[in-house]
């Protein structure tokens, strides 16, 4: 086992790895950027090494001066978290040369399932059931493209090969619209990704985003460790995630997750990876993409089965065996997770500021994952998500419940928050009964807008306030 | 900077969602932080009477508080800062004289140490003209981005 491990990460990741570190009593160093010094997780950490300049690019991405920290405080390995260098080929590559442990998938497998298209190909090669879709890249000629879109069939989905975070993405209804689509995504897709590559694929316009966890260690054994419903979404930002998925038919979860195991022993796969499913109204599921790292929403998944999963990831690094198998693996009631980003719940725009007073939520079956607290000044720099809410409950009326009275006591005074639209979506009717698909926050916010207009436009009637929530929602 | 400007800084810190504000004119350095409203922060009634006796009273009002910290004038002198993170030699090789000893004059652009990163040997050169007045780091320590170096007098 490692003595001693460096985190290549900032916020609430950071620290939940620190926090599998100190359980297994190994050491920590941190590292910052020159604004972060009085960050969470560096006053947690055994040790830091500031890294660089404000800029992630020259701070939290910056190879050279992270493997370097690595170097010179000792430690043999690095946890990427997620985000920054977490999907970075050539960083775990250089690790490795460095002779530092990448605590994560070998870099070869990074970099396969980093690419859409080679992964897709990889997947329908293995029989994962993949998207209809254009076999590998859109060839330039114009003719061609428009014969291919004719046998993927409408609506169809243009979309970037390096892409991701929604960038480099078109939805095409009809053949008129095709090639302009196909043009604008090329651009994106260059300007975001320096690589113009495109492909596409069946648009499924009431699709659902469910995803399974994966974990697999250096002796052959993968396990999966069932599903999460992510199709709470804004711009393919994920707002809310639960476990187990509210649509999911027992034979359906059965058939995803044995898919799942599939993808990651077709690709070889080591460590925890999430593989990520279109489920479509007809409860038939192709595979979207793989993440090879931990997950920001890994904790649903945490209280479902009692796992943890950071420990996990770094014993297989070690080259430790999975310390349980399928058949050990129990999934016990029903988890949800909201996301609070520092943002004006009505706008989206971010709302960097200090946190006056930080109380987070507790009780029964409420954890909470962040790296907030009082006088905390949230810089504009980073992330906007400044905490996860997560419940655990025997059913999902009943964690929802729970949800709604844990964003009631949160407080998180001075800046604006997404607390109040969490609240109300777990008031919102649709939500409830487990009906939403990817478009459900569209379609919530324009039933919201609908709302509030037609109560302007009948002033006199006294139009039904929700109720007072107690002080410091952000607002 | 007169009083007049370090007041209006606070009223213009006052209307803004900003922490705090630096501002530099020649040798004068004025840094605005704004505190917490401390009445937010449930402090232990013990411990209230030994914290500020201003901001108590500002905080029994419901105000908001602000502390102007006008820093000393800084050492004479400018400092190199490490443009990497790695270890600190001050000579070319274990054998070898440093670069620089206290006291030597430098010149702009002249290697005074070295930061080893990844096995290479990165050459810092002094960003000024003068006199090596310190060296603040340890031969063969480890330096964080950003860190000191050596201190140079004009």
């Amino acid at each position: 086992m490692f003595t001693k491990i460096l985190v290549a990460n900032r916020g609430e990741i950071a620290i939940r790895v620190i926090r599998a570190c100190k359980e297994l009593g190994i050491r920590t160093v941190a590292i910052c950027s020159e604004i972060d010094r009085d960050a969470l997780h560096v006053l947690f950490a055994d040790e830091r090494v500031v890294v660089g300049p404000a800029d992630n690019a020259l701070s939290y991405r910056n190879i050279l001066n992270i493997v370097s920290a690595a170097a010179v405080t000792g430690a043999e390995a690095i946890h990427p978290g997620y985000g920054f260098l977490a999907e970075n080929a050539r960083f775990a590559e250089i690790c490795e040369s460095c002779g530092i442990k990448f605590i994560g998938p070998h870099h070869t497998t990074i970099a396969k399932m980093g690419d859409k298209a080679t992964a897709k190909a990889i997947m329908a090669a293995g029989g994962v059931p993949v998207i209809p879709g254009s076999e590998g890249l859109l060839p330039d000629d114009e003719d061609q493209v428009a014969k291919i879109a004719e046998q993927v069939g409408y609506p169809l989905m243009v979309k970037a090969s390096a892409g991701g975070g929604g960038r480099g993405m078109r939805v095409v209804l009809s053949a008129e619209q095709l090639l302009d689509a196909v043009n604008a995504a090329r651009k994106e897709a260059a300007a975001a990704f320096g690589n113009d590559g495109v492909y596409v694929e069946r648009y499924f316009p009431d699709a659902r985003h469910v995803e399974v966890q994966v974990i697999a260690d250096h002796h052959g054994n993968v396990v999966h460790l069932g599903e999460r419903d992510c199709s709470v979404q804004r711009r393919n930002q994920k707002l809310i995630e639960e476990s187990p998925s509210p649509a999911l038919p027992k034979a359906t979860r059965a058939r995803m997750t044995e898919a799942a195991v599939t993808a990651a022993r077709t690709v070889g796969y080591r460590n925890a990876g999430t593989v990520e499913f279109l489920l479509a109204p007809n409860k038939s599921f192709y595979f979207i993409e793989m993440n090879t790292r931990i997950q920001v929403e890994h904790p649903v998944t945490e209280m479902v089965t009692g796992l943890d999963l950071i420990r996990e990831q770094i014993r297989i690094a070690a080259g430790e065996r999975l310390s349980f198998a399928q058949r050990d693996v129990h999934f016990r009631g029903h988890a949800i997770e909201c996301r609070i980003n520092a943002e004006d719940p009505k706008t989206f725009m971010p709302s960097p500021g200090i946190i006056a007073w930080y109380h987070p939520p507790g009780g029964p079956g409420v954890r909470v994952d962040s790296a907030a607290y009082t006088n905390y000044a949230v810089p504009p720099q980073y992330d906007s998500m400044i905490a996860k809410v997560i419940v655990h409950a025997d059913t999902r009326d009943e964690a929802i419940a729970r949800m709604t009275r844990a964003l009631e006591e949160i407080v998180l005074d001075g800046i604006k928050t997404s607390v109040p639209l969490h609240l109300e979506i777990m008031e919102d009717p649709v939500f409830r009964r487990g009906k939403y698909t990817t478009r459900y926050l569209e379609d919530f916010l324009a039933r919201k807008r609908g709302r509030e207009a037609r109560s302007e436009r009948r002033p006199r009637k006294p139009a039904k306030r929700p109720r007072a929530r107690s002080a410091g929602k952000g607002d | 900077m007169d009083l007049k400007q370090i007041k209006d800084l606070i009223a213009y810190l006052e209307g803004t969602a900003f922490a705090e504000v630096e501002v530099e004119q020649g040798e004068v350095r004025v840094r605005v932080v704004r505190q917490a409203r401390p009445q937010a922060a449930p402090a232990p009634a013990s411990s209230a009477a030994q914290s500020v006796p201003a901001q108590a009273a500002e905080a029994a009002q419901g105000a908001t508080s602000y502390e102007v910290r006008i820093p000393e004038a800084p050492e004479a002198g400018r400092v190199i800062a490490s443009p990497i993170v790695g270890t600190f030699y001050r000579a070319p090789a274990p054998d070898k004289p440093p670069y620089v000893e206290i006291g030597a004059l430098v010149k702009k652009g002249q290697v005074v140490c070295i930061v080893e990163a990844m096995k290479l040997m990165n050459e810092i050169e002094s960003e000024f003209e003068g006199r090596v007045a310190a060296v603040l780091v340890t031969d063969g320590d480890p330096v964080e981005f950003g860190q000191p170096l050596m201190r140079i007098e004009p």
